[in-house]
């Protein structure tokens, strides 16, 4: 017999993530050997990188364009932000460029790899709309240049990115809220359905089977 | 040594340089990224992962 508890949509809530995720396959002690590859040190690297991205855009956020314009210390914090995002890119297409000759979306994986290929899609427009933020001249010449073709695909009804305000809005808020989203989506998927096996294995294979 | 001494030695402020051929238009700085990431990826396929033997014989 359930009682109110039982009921309750928080118990339920619960219940249903520790089924799903239990504590030990949400971070378990081990790994099957195929998982000792660098391809996965690459998708690390992405999220180590996207850690740095989000913590130097905080520092320039807090500080300003004037700041990383003119301050060698506002310089570096610019650069930085931009590097670690060439880091990002960098280690991410290689782990792409992996997963994909590995066919990762075999034994019931193919929402790991779809949110994988989403949060690549997604990162290249916040990089995008970071180049439109940064307010100097290159900024100026990538909005003007890239205005003609956003509109020629009718989105700039919407999305305009001669407007500073709507581009900078996406690029500190809306979008990296999405990256961010869908890489911890993206992790969770690969605990829930481990690790894709070789293909000389059984390509249902989960962790600890 | 200054920052801008520094940055001085390799000069950003001129011209890129770009590649063509036939219908390829594309800068040095790309090209040489997506050459360093084909040969990263490479790498990655080919270099021995440390510990992998021990865990093989391990299972």
């Amino acid at each position: 017999m359930s009682t109110d508890i039982d009921r309750q949509w928080t118990t339920r809530l619960r219940r249903r993530a520790l089924k799903l995720l239990p504590p030990e396959k949400i971070m378990p002690d081990t790994q099957p050997t195929y998982v000792s590859s660098w391809i996965y040190v690459f998708g690390v690297t992405t999220m180590a990188a996207l850690a740095v991205v989000i913590a130097s855009g905080c520092l320039l956020a807090l500080r300003g364009p004037q700041w990383w314009h003119t301050s060698s210390v506002g310089l570096f914090v610019n650069s930085l932000h931009l590097w670690s995002v060439e880091i990002f890119f960098f280690a991410m297409v290689i782990h792409l460029w992996g997963k994909y000759f590995m066919a990762a979306w075999r034994g019931g994986r193919a929402l790991t790899w779809i949110t994988g290929v989403v949060t690549f899609v997604v990162s290249v427009a916040t990089a995008f709309t970071g180049y439109l933020s940064q307010s100097n001249f290159d900024s100026q010449w990538i909005s003007t240049q890239a205005k003609d073709g956003i509109n020629a695909t009718g989105g700039g009804a919407y999305w305009n990115v001669l407007n500073m305000g709507q581009m900078l809005m996406w690029h500190i808020v809306l979008l990296p809220l999405a990256v961010v989203a869908l890489v911890a989506l993206h992790v969770l998927l690969v605990r829930i359905k481990g690790v894709v096996p070789p293909f000389e294995e059984p390509a249902k294979i989960r962790v600890g089977q | 040594m200054s920052f801008f001494h520094i940055a001085a030695l390799l000069p950003l402020n001129t011209l890129g340089h770009y590649i063509h051929w036939r219908w390829i238009d594309i800068s040095v700085a790309n090209f040489v990224v997506i050459v360093l990431m084909i040969v990263t990826f490479i790498g990655a396929l080919l270099a021995p992962f440390p510990g992998r033997r021990r865990r093989k014989e391990q299972q």
